[in-house]
């Protein structure tokens, strides 16, 4: 019985994924089919996407953390896209912004992240002997001092700089150029390949370093890998949407509830599903239910925001 | 056989092990003794490779265990530390499988079931085996941890204090249990205790130490006497021979003027 729910579990997220999935397809297509479907089914790509990276992210970078509180965010991600947005634009102004061909932006904005990220990566497991609460903690400082220079910039540029960047800053789920897709789909696939033989070697991680160790498990080289493949999935969203991390909060310990078990090779693909059963279904709702665009980011970050508080809460009584 | 040579370790410029030279026996049990800050943990952390050395080597069976893959080295020697928290749910049972994990790499077979049943009989736990690590009490929790360790089936087993939280019965019945392992499936256990007259009763082989240094080592009848404990302890001591045992006694006040 016990090895059978996980499974059945999955089976029936899958199924509610898949469903949202032809809701957002065919829900209120008028016209012909061969415009609808190949423009629908762009978003939808990108929805996935997005919905995979977030959620993978997040499920391991809690596991290498030992912790279910912290996401990416705490890394100060959302700080560094920002930082890197504004700078742009404090430097070339708002029109080159927009006029910078999509792809261009896009690369551009995940190989400075993958960059940065993995620098401070290596930095502190150089320096301080891995301590993974150091690093958490200079994430923090750093994500209120990449913060603080970007609103310094922002009250800086003239007003119609200002609202460009102020349209790059919230996660919009619009169509994604082709050439973008591809190019993430490729850089999302090598990184999750990355991550397949090593799935055994994360549930021991779950026991934290030292009972890993003594496990056998190469605890600094898996850790160093699976944060390199935190900081590609992370990186390749943010450019891909913009931040939306509190979402992943909210698939990742959505996963650990229903999930009657801690192995990731279950875990992973729930967290993920139920991404995309958030992503999908939500813009579906939102774009033909209600007729609104671009607030589905604001809404999720808001039931994301209300789980992480109730989970400090629930944290701190314990 | 562990071999431990010139092994040092500062924290800054408190030197916590100082230049420890040592031949653990294989067989038996071997306890390691000391008043706190002595350097029993962290000694008992560098023989098992979880804290990195400033200088010394450690071999078991030969194998060194800097040097050695950490998988291999997992197959030989189990290691069980103080403060365990996992962030994670798990079940007693999922924790005890968490043991085989060097053997069968998360492809558990019929044969790793067994050694998992084996262990949680071993410690009592079959009536806790599907509850929450979180729901336990904490001496309940040691021993789903200790079997995990047994379920390794190694060789070589180290226990650091595992009768933290472990109420009398639990406590004198681990230590039979590991008595039993020693004897029948010829392990070699080496422990960290605190309550000197278990390792008096239980032990092979007791090393003392003292600031970072070894003391004294050799049989339980040369290391529990009234002379050597309090000296290390810096309290006095009495032994006295109970039913064959050598028990310390050492909770009456101070009586020196």
């Amino acid at each position: 019985m016990t090895s059978l729910r996980p499974r059945q579990v999955l089976l029936g997220l899958a199924g509610l994924a898949l469903f949202s999935m032809v809701l957002f397809m065919v829900w209120n297509a008028k016209g012909a089919w061969d415009f609808v479907l190949p423009f629908r089914g762009r978003k939808l790509w990108g929805l996935l996407l997005c919905a995979w990276a977030i959620a993978v992210s997040t499920v391991l970078f809690q596991t290498v953390t030992g912790n279910r509180i912290l996401t990416p965010a705490i890394m100060g991600f959302d700080a560094l896209y920002q930082m890197v947005q504004t700078l742009f634009v404090f430097a070339f102004g708002g029109f080159a912004y927009l006029t910078l061909p999509a792809e261009l932006r896009f690369l551009g904005n995940a190989v400075v992240m993958v960059g940065l990220s993995t620098l401070l990566f290596r930095w502190l497991f150089g320096r301080h002997g891995g301590s993974l609460h150091l690093l958490v903690l200079v994430g923090i400082v750093f994500g209120v001092l990449l913060r603080s220079l970007a609103g310094l910039m922002q009250r800086l540029i003239n007003p119609n700089d200002f609202v460009v960047l102020q349209d790059a800053m919230f996660a919009s789920f619009g169509a994604i150029a082709p050439t973008l897709l591809l190019i993430s789909t490729i850089v999302l696939g090598l990184a999750s390949l990355v991550i397949l033989p090593l799935l055994p070697q994360l549930d021991v991680l779950l026991l934290g370093r030292t009972p890993a160790i003594g496990l056998g498990v190469n605890h600094k080289r898996t850790v160093s890998l699976v944060l390199g493949v935190v900081a590609v999935m992370v990186s390749v969203s943010t450019a891909l949407v913009g931040p939306v991390l509190f979402f992943g909060l909210l698939a990742a310990n959505l996963a650990y509830l229903i999930m009657p078990t801690h192995r990731h090779a279950a875990v992973l693909p729930a967290a993920a599903l139920l991404a995309v059963i958030g992503l999908v279904a939500g813009q579906a709702v939102l774009e033909h239910g209600f007729g609104f665009d671009t607030a589905l980011s604001i809404i999720i970050e808001f039931a994301g925001g209300l789980v992480f508080l109730i989970l400090l809460l629930r944290g701190g009584n314990r | 056989m562990i071999r431990i040579a010139g092994l040092r370790k500062s924290y800054g410029s408190t030197l916590i092990v100082d230049d420890v030279s040592l031949t653990l026996p294989a067989g038996g049990i071997t306890a390691i003794i000391g008043p706190n800050g002595a350097g029993k943990s962290t000694l008992l952390g560098m023989i098992s490779r979880l804290l990195p050395m400033d200088a010394g080597t450690v071999t078991v069976d030969g194998l060194d265990v800097t040097r050695t893959p950490s998988d291999v080295l997992a197959k030989r020697l189990a290691v069980l530390r103080q403060d365990n928290h996992i962030a994670a749910r798990l079940t007693v049972r999922d924790l005890v499988a968490f043991g085989r994990y060097p053997h069968a790499k998360g492809r558990p077979t019929i044969a790793d079931e067994n050694k998992i049943n084996e262990a949680i009989a071993f410690l009592d736990l079959g009536a806790l085996e599907h509850r929450f690590l979180d729901e336990l009490s904490g001496g309940q929790r040691q021993r789903a941890f200790v079997a995990m360790v047994l379920a390794q089936d190694t060789d070589y087993v180290l226990l650091d204090e595992p009768l933290n939280n472990l109420d009398l019965k639990h406590a004198a019945r681990m230590m039979q249990l590991l008595r039993r392992a020693a004897r029948e499936l010829g392990k070699t256990i080496v422990i960290v205790l605190h309550d000197i007259n278990f390792a008096s009763v239980y032990a092979d082989h007791i090393v003392c130490m003292q600031a970072g240094r070894v003391a004294h080592q050799g049989q339980p009848e040369t290391i529990i006497t009234p002379e050597v404990l309090s000296l290390v302890y810096q309290l006095p001591v009495r032994v006295e021979l109970i039913d064959g045992q050598r028990i310390s006694i050492y909770y009456q006040e101070d009586r020196t003027p």
